[in-house]
């Protein structure tokens, strides 16, 4: 078995891709179509005093303008929580209220028949505004910061083990340095747009979601509608980074408008509205204290945050959380502070916490490195943790060392010379750098059903869906092995509410977590086969022992004889088909944003997963021993320019631990994503913001700088591909998201390596450098 | 100074209008070489100023398409929203980011950038009409096996770039082609793929 699993095949959606045949959330066209625009606030707080909408109103091909006096009104979703700012009012909601909590907030919308007229008319709304004081500044308003509770799902944000102020004051070398990020925008490079349609008391969605099922199941809350009368589609996403993790105004707003007028209704963002309306990752200040003993053994470890919320939601960026496990110190304290500021709300991007938090504590260390005189790889090693000390666990799986050895060679770490501004080629300084990349390796419970049908094809159907990270293809791999056909036999079918519930697309978890559940649906299906062929009088197989049945080539056979026949023979004398469902019920961390009731299916699928002998033996395993993490090497050599101060990358040398690769192909893309989306954080990106009115002044791809071909290097990424014996029985661990950490502080070290220069500051544009 | 504070505090959608685009647009198109790209313009006190149907004819990936249309717009909106052909992306609307790049006579254009009223009587290449049935473009072979792609949202304006910048024979050197394929945006960050199948199709 396992003959697909791990091959480097090229994506299943491949050819839609490139045909341009795959549909994305805004290309549908129901009859009778309208489109909405959304009219921002241009002020970040207040109230708004009059909205004139009379000659909007009357313009060419205007239906409805939508605003807080005419829209439907909205219930709290689940999950709010007065007490924690989140939806704290009602009027947070919106247009529900006439008050503005941040910038661009949504204060109309405009609904037209064509998308130029709702443009146009979308011009002719004046608005006056009572305007209050806002605050928008970080480091201005740091003496309102509070501590959260909790972070996203609850997890833990404030963690102490020993005591790291006492330890810092006895250690024979201390580092003490903060570290600064700007604000980023994901800037997925498809806008998240909607389509809503109401057909009586049922609402049928398009979505751009990493959450099919969070997404169906918000909406039903907020509009008030059951949840099994709101159908939501997400096919293909066109990039996601976080920010089609949460639902944002415009969502529910579709559905709103969709119900005024009586009439499908698309709405698309605009790239100026992504950055205030969908999310950013925060802007954080980072405070590193590392204590050591004189031959650099840690001894202390501090690491305090802050960033920013809104006031109308609550979101930790959990920038140290990676540090409270990624080196062995018996004192470590780790902190998170928030400011609220009147800008909308932060949320995960790629690595929430761990890619601004990995910059600033590999930074750290690298700086350590050098006041130790010591090799940065071997800091590391001698501080290399053999287990998780904060929750004293060993690691389900870990080969960082591995990592370290195989990057370093393949860089030629060696034969660089370790003194900074020591290595020169004509005008430029040489630099090279490497860090250490983690991020926790998260799965949750998922059903997934299996079909096999009498022309000898199979299907799977799970409410989970491919952002883009090849799920449909690593998923048909898992099924075509499990149901023991060959891929194109094989359609796995995501991105629809309808199915039965799958993991969201959030902690790299969907591999993780959906793979098990296809899995045994699929080997529950086949299973069942067995049965069927046994107790058929007409099936050569009839009477046979199950365990002396094997399944290969889409055929049943007894091991010994090889006399058997195919799934169609079977199947066509049986009824058609054979369906399973499976629900692996296991979970590594806590959860989860949206949680509702389960569904009749839900539970049917649960009781069916109890004589599913794959679900028990997966849900036997013991995990609450072990903790879960990835780790990687990431080694990077660069050139600065000596008078203009510019960075070019030469070559990157990743190396990944994430457990079993389930398709190589991919596998590299996805970490090499992540890379790229580092650099950009490292090198140009960064929100900047106008310090007189907190409006966005980098409101589009013009402005906000995003990695393009000409900035990339050459790239050797490499994988240590050993199975987790714990995660899961496929062995995978996600990899979303552990490509764009370490990266920035390996860069980040690099720079100083080449330069003397170092820089706590995001992103290291040239100004900084000469 | 406060007309201009009003000004700011107009709600808005961000950037530069359709509409102040359009007239810079025209009055380039007037021969006004000095276009007036600082200059607001007014808010019409009459929606209906703007309003002008025309008729084009389009040359579509083979196919006569007729059409008569708001002159606003945009040869992509057209695309997406008028034909419901949406293989062309929208990622921008202002010319930042390749996702809508098509072939106009065979050169690769932003379609966002472009008014479909200009259009009249092009040949139009969009990357539903690559493949030949079937058979796909050797360009879209050398994606699938490059991997050149994850969320493929970029992808046609990428692969309608690599077609034209092929043809214009400067795909030579990796540096060229990294040069020249700026213009495309791929967050998902499958440049390195995406070289590689651009050199496979120059070399073949
Ligand atoms: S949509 Fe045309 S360049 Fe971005
Ligand atoms: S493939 Fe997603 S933006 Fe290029």
């Amino acid at each position: 078995m396992n003959e697909l699993v791990g091959k480097p095949l090229d994506r299943v959606d491949g050819r839609l891709k490139v045909t341009g045949a795959a549909t994305y959330s805004a290309e549908y066209y129901p009859g009778n179509l309208a489109y909405g625009v959304i009219i921002e606030s241009a002020i970040p707080k207040g109230r708004l005093k009059n909205l004139d909408t009379s000659v909007a109103e009357k313009a060419p091909g205007v239906l409805k303008i939508m605003t807080s006096q005419n829209s439907m009104s909205l219930h709290f979703p689940a999950g709010s929580d007065p007490g924690n700012g989140k939806y704290a009012e009602k009027d947070l909601l919106p247009l529900q209220s006439e008050r503005i909590f941040y910038g661009g907030q949504a204060i109309a919308v405009v609904i037209a028949e064509t998308f130029e007229q709702a443009e146009h008319a979308a011009m002719l709304i004046k608005a006056d505004y009572d305007k209050d004081k806002p605050v928008f500044s970080l480091e201005k308003n740091i003496d309102q910061a509070y501590k959260p509770k909790q972070g996203l799902g609850g997890s833990e944000v404030q963690i102490k083990r020993g005591d790291a102020d006492n330890a810092l004051q006895s250690a024979a070398v201390t580092i003490e340095e903060t570290y600064t990020t700007p604000v980023y925008h994901h800037n997925a490079m498809e806008p998240h747009a909607t389509i809503a349609e109401w057909k009586g008391d049922e609402l049928m969605m398009y979505d751009a979601t990493q959450s099919v099922m969070g997404s169906k199941n918000l909406m039903a809350n907020m509009l008030g509608v059951k949840p099994e009368k709101v159908r939501l589609i997400s096919l293909y996403i066109g990039g996601g980074f976080g920010s089609k993790g949460f639902s944002w105004p415009n969502t529910v707003l579709t559905a709103m408008a969709a119900k005024l007028v009586g009439r499908p209704v698309k709405l698309v963002l605009s790239r100026q509205q992504m950055f205030t309306n969908a999310g950013r990752r925060t802007q954080t200040i980072q405070k590193i204290s590392l204590g050591t003993d004189n031959a650099g053994k840690l001894n202390a470890i501090k690491h305090a945050t802050t960033s920013e919320t809104s006031f109308v939601d609550e979101f930790v960026e959990p920038a140290g959380i990676a540090t409270a496990m990624l080196y062995s110190s018996p004192n470590a304290d780790i902190s998170h502070s928030l400011v609220r500021l009147n800008k909308g709300t932060p949320c995960p991007t790629r690595a929430p916490g761990e890619a601004p938090g990995t910059f600033a504590i590999e930074a750290a260390m690298d700086e350590l490195a050098y006041k130790l005189k010591m090799d940065p790889v071997e800091l590391r090693l001698l501080n290399y943790a053999e287990t998780e000390e904060q929750k004293n666990k060993p690691f389900s799986s870990k080969n960082l060392k591995e990592c370290y050895r195989q990057g370093a060679d393949a860089i030629g770490w060696k034969q660089r010379n370790p003194q900074p501004g020591s290595m020169q080629e004509g005008n430029y300084l040489i630099g090279y750098g490497m860090a250490t990349a983690t991020y926790p390796a998260n799965r949750s419970a998922s059903t997934a059903k299996a079909i096999l049908f009498a022309d000898g094809h199979a299907e799977i159907l799970c409410g989970t869906q491919d952002i883009g990270t090849g799920t449909y293809t690593i998923m048909t791999q898992i099924a075509a092995d499990a149901f023991a056909l060959p891929m194109e036999k094989v359609k796995v079918k995501l991105g629809d509410s309808s199915y039965p519930k799958g993991a969201n697309s959030g902690g790299s978890q969907v591999s993780a977590s959906v793979g098990p559940a296809i899995r045994a649906a699929a080997l529950g299906a086949v299973n069942k086969l067995i049965k069927m062929a046994i107790a058929d009088s007409g099936s050569p197989l009839h009477g046979h022992k199950e365990e002396d049945i094997v399944a290969a080539n889409g055929r049943l056979y007894v091991a010994k004889t090889n006399s058997g026949e195919s799934y169609e023979q079977l199947l066509s004398r049986n009824g058609g088909k054979v369906e399973a469902l499976a629900t692996t019920n296991v979970s590594t961390r806590q959860q989860e944003a949206n949680p509702a009731a389960k569904s009749g299916a839900e539970e049917e699928a649960e009781k069916e997963s109890k004589t599913n002998a794959v679900v028990q033996d997966d849900e036997k395993t013991d995990r609450k021993p072990y903790a879960f993490h990835s780790f990687g090497a990431q080694f990077v050599k660069l050139r600065v320019d000596k008078q203009l101060g510019t960075v070019h990358i030469d070559k990157i040398v990743s190396i990944m631990d994430i457990g079993k690769v389930l398709n190589l192909k991919t596998a590299k893309n996805q970490i090499m994503g992540g890379i790229i989306f580092g650099i950009g954080m490292a090198l140009m990106e960064g929100t900047g913001y106008d310090p007189n009115d907190g409006r966005v002044v980098t409101r589009d791809l013009a402005q906000y700088l995003v990695p393009v071909h000409a900035d990339m290097p050459e790239f050797d990424i490499r994988f240590i591909d050993k199975p987790d014996p714990y995660i899961s029985p496929i062995g995978a661990r996600g990899i979303g998201e552990i490509g764009i950490t370490g990266i920035t502080a390996a860069i980040n070290n690099a720079i100083y390596h080449a330069t003397g220069k170092r820089v706590r500051d995001l992103p290291v544009t040239a100004d900084k450098l000469i | 100074m406060s007309d201009l504070l009003n000004q700011d505090e107009k709600p808005h959608r961000g950037g530069s209008t359709r509409r102040e685009f359009l007239t810079q647009i025209t009055m380039a198109g007037a021969g006004l070489s000095f276009a007036p790209i600082l200059v607001k313009s007014v808010t019409p006190t009459s929606a209906l100023a703007l309003i002008q149907p025309v008729k084009v004819n389009l040359m579509v990936n083979g196919l006569a398409k007729s059409l008569t249309i708001d002159s606003r717009v945009t040869l992509l909106d057209a695309l997406r929203e008028g034909l419901a052909m949406p293989g062309t992306k929208k990622g921008c609307d202002h010319g930042q980011c390749g996702a809508c790049t098509v072939l106009v006579n065979d050169r690769r254009i932003n379609s966002c950038l472009t008014l479909v009223a200009m259009c009249d009587g092009a040949q139009i290449t969009t990357i539903e009409g690559l493949a030949k049935g079937d058979q796909l473009h050797p360009m879209q072979e050398a994606f699938i096996k490059h991997d050149a792609f994850q969320c493929g949202y970029c992808t046609p304006g990428q692969i309608c770039s690599a077609v034209g910048l092929v043809k214009e024979g400067h795909a030579k050197t990796d540096a060229n082609i990294r040069e020249l394929m700026s213009g495309n945006i791929c967050r998902c960050g499958a440049y390195q793929n995406i070289l590689e199948a651009i050199k496979e199709v120059q070399t073949t």
